[in-house]
């Protein structure tokens, strides 16, 4: 993103007022990090407290990476509820494929920044979780879509996709924890 | 030549003493090399195996290039809308002719030197032809070579690396009604719906065929998803610590696994939970009026209100369950296997049934649901286990052995993978064909 739309987007006087729900870089570069963070820390039930009530999380199949979760057979498709049920099996040792727990990187990079529709903040970014277990340590790339919007001040989340940039699941075979 | 080590009659591998009530597999059977090497020749060579479906061929000129036991095949309809099944290959010099996943093509071009094959599999131009000698130009094995057998069977298409054997309706016995039961839910057939799910397990091969079926382990492996259940609906209907339900053996190593209402979860065709949307709730309530119209009020009733985990020897699972899932496996060492998975979903399925079924099919299947990713960890926790195998040296599935004759044995017996080992041991044991 140009300086020039940067600053279009963040009007210094609006920023003062406080008036405009769309987040700076850095701001939502500042969001991110945190929530990579409690993934790592596998801090889930924070994690989808970050979530709004009409939150969804997904991740399109690697070979369409593109598709529109109505219509196309995702490996994630989740609406609030599921979305905090899976952070809440995880920490369940009957969760067998995570436990014990896999030690994880969750790493963002490229962060662009736009304006979506209603004041929403569309944030798209590179991505690159690596996940170690036992003898297995393996990576999961791709791109991030956020849709970010503010709510009480604080940026929430009302869409995560991330498109893996996997051609197939392989050798990983799974995609046990949150990307 | 070096003869196979295994013994013809594989006794080691298998104690099946229906007397006693005990069946043993021998855990060599998920490490050994040569096993691994009989069973690309006793098995994936001699058995039908499922490669696509129909409805992913639908259009003149598509086509699909995939690996089906092992092997790179195309798979393609040509301009009058005929079917054919070639190993992917150039007679030339070999290299693989299709590298995309699918398309349309009305000829295909090896990127090595330039052949080109017709949608029918002829070589119809070679660069540079003047320096080939008659003897080549009108070599037929100088064309795409096919399968030698390939048949469709309720829209699964289904290859076969023999010239003879039995024909796929004869080799599916029982197990071809249940695909009919699946084809037969809509009356202009069923679609493989986009987003395939392409993943692997460091396992053997043949402990996802034992694992798609038990109703055995649910309880314990998937106790967390039981519980998003009931956090979800405030209660879950959870028999798997009971019996119910029953086994089929339908013949060949088939079997199917089945009960009716028996499950916690919604069918998307047509059993609705009461989480479920009004609007949904009601628009399954039509599909399921229409389906009985159709097919009577027991058939239609039955494919609505039951649960089917059919097994179809030697690697292929449809399970019609919260989803519809075609799963298909090959092994590429004894210990690793990849997985080829879609949902089968009604052609004209109403747009927010086919929301509810794609959803719904994610709650459980899939390598990010909330129970495949566990399923896996439990074969390759196996896996890593038989390196104890010269010292713990039996499997034991003797579940339910003294009544697997009964008119129901329950979905907790291990009768569908006895069925699946004694068709196994049969297969490993026939005399091998002689090589041309």
């Amino acid at each position: 993103m140009s300086a020039g739309t940067a600053a279009r987007l963040r009007p210094e006087a609006e920023i003062a007022s406080g008036s405009t729900h769309v987040a700076s870089r850095a701001e939502v570069e500042d969001f991110l990090y945190h929530e990579a963070a409690l993934l790592d820390a596998w801090k889930v039930a924070e994690w989808a407290a970050l979530f709004t009530d009409d939150g969804e999380y997904m991740i399109p199949p690697t070979d369409d990476p593109h598709a529109d979760p109505k219509k196309t057979l995702f490996l994630v498709y989740d609406d609030r509820h599921r979305l905090a049920e899976r952070g809440k099996r995880l920490m369940n040792k009957a969760a067998h494929a995570e436990f014990p727990h896999s030690r994880t990187v969750h790493q963002y990079a490229n962060v662009r920044v736009s304006e979506g529709e209603g004041g929403e903040t569309l944030a798209r970014c590179a991505f690159s979780v690596v996940r170690s277990k036992g003898p297995i340590t393996e990576t999961y790339p791709g791109h991030m879509l956020f849709r970010l919007v503010r709510i009480d001040g604080a940026l929430r989340i009302r869409l995560k996709r991330a498109e893996l940039a996997l051609e197939v699941l392989r050798p990983h075979g799974k995609v046990s924890i949150i990307l | 030549m070096k003869r196979d080590p295994i013994p013809s009659a594989l006794d080691w591998a298998i104690v099946d003493d229906r007397e006693r009530g005990v069946f043993r597999v021998n855990r060599r059977v998920f490490t050994d090399d040569a096993v691994f090497e009989r069973e690309r020749r006793q098995i994936f060579e001699r058995c039908w195996l499922y490669a696509a479906h129909e409805s992913e061929l639908a259009a003149n000129s598509s086509f699909i290039s995939r690996v089906v036991g092992g092997l790179p095949l195309i798979l393609n309809r040509d301009r009058g809308g005929g079917l054919h099944v070639f190993f992917n290959s150039c007679p030339h010099r070999g290299a693989m002719v299709c590298r995309e996943p699918q398309g349309r093509a009305r000829n295909f071009t090896c990127p090595y030197h330039g052949w080109v094959f017709s949608d029918e599999g002829r070589a119809i131009h070679r660069p540079l032809p003047e320096s080939y000698s008659p003897a080549c130009t009108q070599d037929e094995s100088l064309n795409l070579r096919p399968v030698p057998r390939f048949e469709v069977f309720a829209g699964f298409i289904f290859v076969n690396y023999a010239t003879d054997g039995p024909s796929l309706p004869d080799y599916l016995a029982d197990a071809g009604d249940y695909l009919r039961m699946i084809a037969e839910q809509d009356e202009d057939g069923m679609v493989i719906v986009g987003g395939a799910q392409s993943y692997s397990a460091r396992a053997n091969w043949k402990l996802l065929q034992e694992n798609s079926a038990d109703g055995y382990h649910a309880e314990t492996t998937h106790s967390t998803y039981f519980e998003y259940i009931r956090n979800r609906e405030g209660t879950v209907r959870n028999n798997f610590g009971k019996g119910f339900g029953r086994v089929r053996n339908l013949g060949n190593g088939h079997a199917v696994s089945e009960s009716v209402n028996g499950t916690p979860w919604g069918r998307p065709l047509a059993r609705p939970m009461e989480s479920f949307a009004q609007d949904i709730k009601d628009a399954m309530e039509a599909a399921r009026l229409q389906l009985v119209a159709r097919l009577g009020e027991e058939r239609g009733n039955f494919i609505c209100h039951s649960d089917r985990n059919l097994l179809i020897f030697p690697n292929l699972v449809v399970n019609d369950i919260m989803g519809l899932t075609v799963r298909t496996y090959c092994p590429v060492s004894p210990g690793y296997f990849e997985v080829n998975a879609w949902a089968l979903a009604p052609k004209n399925e109403a747009p927010l049934l086919r929301e509810l079924r794609l959803k719904n099919y994610l709650e459980f299947l899939g390598p990010a649901g909330f129970a495949t990713p566990d399923d896996q960890e439990m074969l390759e926790l196996c896996q890593r286990a038989y390196a104890t195998a010269r010292f713990v040296e039996w499997n034991d599935l003797s579940r339910g052995m003294l009544t697997e004759d009964a008119p129901a044995p329950a979905k907790q017996d291990e009768l569908q993978m006895r069925t699946f080992w004694r068709r196994w041991k049969e297969l490993m044991s026939a005399d091998e064909k002689v090589a041309a």
